[in-house]
């Protein structure tokens, strides 16, 4: 099968080739991105589709690694003046890109000049204004918009008789008897983005001054209340107890456990939907991040994880052209549902998300609604997002000292402490970068 | 003896021009720009710097996780170059006693070095994996539950074995090769007047191998230094969190992940000074000791 799919995407390649030096009058443009695997065929679908659906345009998609490398490769190539045109950049680079004046062209401007309608309503709300300047200016166009949310395995649910909790307070209530039944309750797969970001989200907590950075970078500093030292101070508890489990820093690494059916509860990515259901044997659903029900005003919208498209500057007219008409391709309801439907990422207009709901797809997967759902659940004050520089080291931090508390070499408070001083400090650094 | 001498006194400097390029184009211009950006902190996309004097070096120094990096280095850097010196050593000396199969044993202990590093990280890897690595499951047996990527100290030991294992066939080479030009006479002479083998070698031996001893130790220290970086990155699938990582991989994680480059370049600069010292004191102190014959 695989030498099949590799001979055919080999003619395809070549047949591309034939057509894009025949037609050279096309303006070519590239697009570089962070998805691999399945999520990477996807992207190559929507691009081919793209070039198929008119003639002006050649747009050339390539991979570039994780998130990390895409955007450092895109810096790197910005200062080399070999920028490509769109550069997907994800939820913790966004301050870097957005922070530098100049880099790119606001998606809103892009669009307007280019005579492609742009309205931000036509967007859900959870995406419109996280990739937006402190204006409430979109400048990245949301692309792989996610939430973290609870995968569940029915058959452990169905053995130990009970069922997913909603709450911090339910899991507690039936982790025992997960336990008893043979199974790990409780997995997560990224502490910053789902125990700590989306913490403060589902909480509405405050997570940093100056309006969550959304203000300005400097004097910016990082906020650890009780309640997240709380929930810390919990989950380790429950490791101890054996009512969580805890592999490491890498994603994978913590849902293959999942995957192999010794895990009963997961949380992982809206956009893990489309590779588990392809990989897991077992009948899953998938429900909301759960909250602690103690902690007043909780169970808000979460945080939009996952990455946007930027459009770079210094790039021809005719190319930004191509650029508009490529996200208003990207943008249209049939390739939204389309995307939404293959990778479990959640629609980010709401045309899509209506053509999803009429042709049926949550009556056939419940589970793909969930994302979606919980980025249009209620928002408050501190849901709509944070802009923080230097923000992957911040997360690295966290994963360090989240990392000690986990293996025992440090506790809660003073990991908190820690991750607030050096958190700070690189804020303060951010600052002074931008500051001139 | 007839002198040869270049006509023109230009040619000889003419001919060393291309290496002396290559050396100023890839590493004194690198290390310049190192120097030079240490001291500004810069936006990542370019626009604009800001001279910030000593600053990235101080905060560098007083951040919290520098010196429990520095102390790892130090720590990883003896621990590799210990093991795989005496492994090596150990394997050379008994294998130039091997007379039968002596080519069949030599080659099986010389494979690896063929090995790259990220797939010597990789093997690593798969050897030492929580669900599913063999080592895992072996020293689960003795009541030792393994969690590389979880504890510091399991990590640790699986980055010091595959950076071992890989670094192990090179020193058996050199090693090997060293021990074969020790003269047969001089052994003989040794084996009349002392009988004891662990004597003869500690006393005729081994200081007769020491100058290929002496360029082995520099030799692994960079490595353990700058060359275990792949294994190191496969291991953490470049995410360290509160892993074990070395200095020239937190490099690394902030200039290249975290887009900070005054920050990093201050840290290479320290490095840069610190790889200097180390040869300065290797060739002053140890050089003296070893007799090149």
């Amino acid at each position: 099968m695989a030498y099949r799919k590799t001979v055919a995407s080999i003619v395809a390649a070549a047949a591309m080739l034939g057509t894009s030096s025949v037609s050279y009058a096309a303006t070519e443009f590239t697009w570089w991105h962070a998805m691999g695997g399945r999520l990477g065929e996807v992207v190559n679908e929507i691009s081919t589709g793209y070039n198929a659906s008119q003639d002006a345009c050649n747009l050339t998609p390539v991979f570039k690694g994780g998130y990390e490398d895409a955007l450092t490769a895109g810096i790197a190539a910005f200062r080399a003046g070999e920028q490509p045109n769109i550069l997907q950049v994800f939820d913790a680079g966004s301050a870097t890109i957005i922070g530098a004046p100049g880099a790119v062209v606001p998606v809103e401007d892009l669009l307007n000049d280019n005579g492609v309608e742009f309205n931000i309503e036509d967007y859900i709300a959870g995406v419109r204004y996280f990739y937006a300047d402190g204006e409430g200016k979109m400048i990245g166009m949301p692309f792989n918009s996610s939430a973290p949310i609870l995968y569940v395995n029915e058959d452990a649910m169905k053995k130990a008789g009970v069922e997913a909790p909603k709450t911090y307070e339910e899991f507690e209530a039936i982790a025992p008897k997960l336990k008893e039944a043979g199974y790990v309750p409780l997995v997560q797969s990224h502490l910053p983005w789902e125990f700590v970001e989306n913490f403060k989200s589902r909480h509405d907590l405050q997570f940093a001054t100056n309006n969550n950075g959304y203000d300005g970078a400097e004097g910016t500093e990082l906020i650890f209340g009780e309640p997240i030292r709380n929930h810390f101070k919990a989950v380790k508890k429950w490791l101890d107890a054996d009512l969580f489990g805890y592999y490491g820093t890498g994603w994978g690494d913590n849902q293959a456990p999942f995957n192999e059916g010794k895990v009963a509860l997961w949380i992982g990515s809206s956009g893990s939907f489309g590779g588990i259901s392809k990989t897991v044997e077992f009948p899953f659903s998938a429900t909301f991040l759960p909250y602690w029900d103690a902690v007043e005003g909780a169970n808000k919208a979460s945080f939009i994880g996952g990455a946007a498209l930027f459009a770079m500057s210094g790039k021809s007219a005719e190319e930004n052209k191509c650029t508009a008409s490529f996200f208003e391709y990207l943008t249209s309801p049939e390739v939204q549902y389309m995307w939404h439907k293959e990778t479990g990422y959640v629609p980010i207009t709401e045309a899509a998300y209506e053509l999803a709901k009429k042709d049926g797809h949550y009556d056939r997967t419940p589970a793909a609604e969930v994302g979606i759902q919980q980025l249009s659940l209620e928002g408050g004050e501190w849901t709509k997002g944070y802009r923080m520089g230097f923000y992957v080291q911040v997360r690295d931090v966290m994963n360090r000292e989240l990392g000690k508390v986990m293996s025992g070499e440090t506790d809660v408070d003073n990991a908190f402490d820690v991750i607030k001083a050096d958190g700070d400090k690189l804020l303060e650094r951010f600052a002074k970068t931008t500051g001139n | 003896m007839k002198k040869v001498q270049f006509q023109s006194r230009l040619i000889p400097y003419l001919l060393l021009l291309p290496q002396l390029g290559i050396v100023g184009v890839f590493f004194l211009w690198p290390a310049a720009e190192a120097v030079r950006s240490s001291f500004y902190l810069e936006d990542p996309f370019g626009f604009g710097s800001t001279f910030v004097g000593f600053d990235n070096f101080i905060d560098t120094v007083t951040s919290t996780d520098y010196g429990r990096v520095a102390r790892f280095t130090g720590v990883f850097t003896f621990f590799v170059t210990a093991l795989s010196l005496g492994i090596a050593l150990l394997l050379a000396v008994k294998a130039d006693k091997v007379l039968r199969g002596a080519s069949s044993y030599k080659t099986l202990l010389m494979w690896v070095y063929a090995v790259a590093p990220p797939v010597a990280g990789l093997i690593g890897i798969l050897l030492f994996d929580q669900h599913v690595g063999p080592i895992v499951d072996l020293v689960a047996m003795f009541g030792w539950e393994m969690q590389v990527g979880v504890s510091y100290s399991d990590t640790a030991i699986a980055m010091v074995v595959a950076a071992v294992w890989k670094q192990v066939p090179v020193n058996f080479i050199f090693f090997l090769s060293g021990l074969q030009g020790i003269s047969k006479s001089v052994q003989e002479a040794a084996s009349i007047d002392c009988r004891s083998g662990f004597r003869r070698f500690w006393t005729v031996t081994f200081p007769l191998l020491a100058p290929t001893g002496f360029f082995l130790l520099i030799i692994n220290i960079t490595y353990a230094f700058f060359d275990t970086f792949g294994i190191i990155d496969v291991i953490l699938k470049t995410e360290p969190g509160n892993n074990p990582v070395t200095l020239v991989y937190k490099v690394y994680l902030d200039g290249f992940r975290g887009n900070d480059l005054g920050g990093s370049s201050a840290q290479s600069v320290i490095l840069m000074a610190l790889v200097f010292i180390l040869t300065i004191i290797q060739f002053r102190l140890i050089e003296r000791r070893v007799h090149y014959t």
